[in-house]
């Protein structure tokens, strides 16, 4: 069975609301259905068929071809089944996510993967600030699965990330790792200012020597057994992380917030 | 039935359900990787004193083990899945926690899960760090020899534990070189261990005693010293024998072991002193597994 591609037609003026299209909503439903959606953008409501070419019957495996930077919550609170975006989305993309698979060709906008849940998110160019954090007010962010993003990334990236692994080939912006609580965050690129700011527990793992906080501490030289096996993880990716020539055993150690609890770790690259 | 002079009784060893568990422990090497697992699975021989009975199943090499480095997969059995979770939770904090270099893994899946770690984190003081890398939980509890990382859990399987037979020879070195080419045998089989030390038991025991206080003592029917002061097994010739005990996860796991380890005893045959093999049971009432002698070896 050929996959639902929905094809952007034209490019409204307002932002749109993709969240209804996603594999669990759409399940068993016909393609007038489908086409049938109401779609929030700015104050209307527009039919999926006024924005979009829709094709293929299968829900399970999605694909929303020409996307731009105004789609956002692309696979909100998805459940299973995969999603490919042609092009760029906007912010909230797989937020919430519960599993499943989401892949974007081009750029994310802000929120990318924010309070994700499980499953697997790949970005093949940049994302916005709060890659994997938690919405304005919450506590939690990212709980879970896996992200990865083969470009840049802006602030606060995993900002109250609670458990999960982000994985970012280029350089994070600011703050990245902000009030952690858990998880891991790597960076294969260079990271900004603030680093793991008040960070409570977690991982950040470098390859390139960062600016750090006065709050973290030196503590040594290591050789870690769980990276092997970290990276090992990593294998299977569509990624620079999947190759063995970019896994280490050896690390820097700094421990920190320690204006928090102190129970984090930033490890770099030997 | 004889094979190459030895006879094989028409009898049955019986077997009782347990509860049993798979961890594998790595270390720098193969040396520092046995010797937690000999520490974890010492003082391991039966339920009856030790609380489980343990051994080493195999070594594995760097490219089976979870994180690249040689090492050991131990099994633990025990009668219930709490005395199970009890033992495997001491013997991993004094044995594999404190062994240089170790690690702990979890050796089986199962959907019944029982703590590997999972409690050991503690001794980590608050300064331990939990990882999920690909779906599964592990702890990084730091020690004074860097780390020790171990999974959270590990599963709990239902086993068979007491398959046996018993090796019958003219003289007691001749009886041990038996045992010992079927312990090798044996050990090449998966899912099995042989508890006692270095495989082989000299002691078996019967149930019951004419002491209230004991529930098992001397299986004075084979003991070859009592052949003329009790109702004895043995017949004139027989000067020694020794017993292998075999815990196994299925019963079709003990019963290939039981085959191979048979087969090399009587590979050595009548010529080099072995007589008879038999095994121990209690008249097929206690245990639910039987292990037909003649129909293993047929």
């Amino acid at each position: 069975m050929s996959a639902l591609t929905f094809t952007l037609k034209t490019r409204p003026a307002q932002r749109v609301d993709m969240s209804p299209l996603v594999c669990q909503h759409l399940q068993g439903m016909e393609p007038a259905e489908i086409a049938a959606i109401g779609l929030q953008s700015g104050k209307c409501k527009l039919r999926v068929d006024e924005l979009f070419n829709i094709s293929g019957f299968d829900t399970q495996t999605i694909v929303i071809k020409n996307s731009f930077e105004k789609l956002d919550f692309i696979g909100k609170e998805l459940d299973g089944g995969s999603i490919m975006v042609e092009g760029d989305a906007g912010a909230y993309l797989a937020m919430g996510m519960k599993s499943g698979e989401i892949k974007i060709s081009g750029n994310a906008g802000l929120y990318a993967g924010c309070e994700m849940k499980k499953g697997y998110l790949e970005v093949s160019g940049n994302v916005g600030d709060f890659l994997g954090g938690a919405l304005p007010g919450n506590k939690m962010g990212m709980k879970g699965g896996l992200i990865l993003v083969k470009g840049n990334a802006g602030e606060r990236v995993g900002d109250h990330l609670r458990r999960g692994t982000i994985l970012i080939e280029g350089n994070a912006g600011d703050y990245c790792g902000s009030r952690m609580t858990a998880g891991t965050i790597a960076v294969m690129g260079q990271t900004g200012r603030y680093l793991g700011y008040a960070m409570r527990r977690g991982t950040l793992l470098l390859w390139n020597a960062p600016i750090l906080s006065a709050s973290f501490n030196d503590c040594g030289t290591h050789t870690l057994a769980f990276l092997p096996m970290l990276f090992k993880a990593f294998a299977s990716l569509n990624s620079k992380f999947a190759d063995s020539a970019a896994a280490f055993n050896r690390v820097q150690r700094y421990a920190g917030d320690m204006a928090e609890m102190g129970r984090g770790e930033i490890l770099v690259k030997k | 039935m004889i094979i190459n002079g030895v006879t094989i009784d028409a009898t049955f060893a019986e077997a009782f359900s347990m509860k049993a568990t798979r961890a594998i422990i790595t270390a720098q090497n193969e040396k520092w990787a046995m010797i937690a697992a000999g520490a974890m699975t010492g003082f391991a021989t039966s339920v009856i004193a030790c609380g489980c009975e343990a051994g080493i199943e195999r070594t594995l090499t760097p490219e089976e083990t979870p994180d690249g480095r040689p090492g050991v997969a131990v099994m633990i059995f025990a009668m219930g899945g709490k005395g199970l979770a009890k033992q495997l939770e001491t013997r991993a904090g004094q044995c594999v926690l404190t062994s240089p270099t170790s690690a702990l893994f979890a050796g089986i899946d199962s959907d019944t899960k029982i703590p590997l770690g999972k409690n050991l984190r503690y001794f980590g003081d608050g300064f331990q760090i939990a990882k999920v890398i690909a779906g599964k939980r592990y702890w990084r509890v730091p020690v004074m020899d860097g780390e020790f990382l171990t999974e959270a859990t590990t599963g709990q399987v239902s086993a068979v534990g007491g398959g046996n037979f018993l090796v019958l020879a003219e003289s007691q070195p001749q009886a041990l070189a038996a045992c010992e080419a079927a312990i090798e045998e044996m050990r090449k089989i998966p899912n099995v261990i042989m508890p006692f030390p270095g495989g082989v038991v000299r002691s078996g025991s019967k149930v019951g005693s004419k002491y209230k206080t004991l529930n098992a003592s001397t299986n004075d029917a084979f003991c070859p010293t009592l052949k003329g002061a009790t109702k004895t097994d043995l017949s004139p010739e027989i000067e020694s024998v020794m017993e292998i005990v075999i815990d196994g996860l299925t019963k079709e796991d003990i019963d290939k072991a039981m085959r191979v380890g048979i087969q090399a005893v009587c590979d050595l045959g009548a010529a080099n002193g072995i007589k008879r093999i038999s095994a121990g049971n209690y008249g097929g009432k206690l245990g639910p597994f039987h292990f037909h002698l003649q129909e293993i070896m047929a």
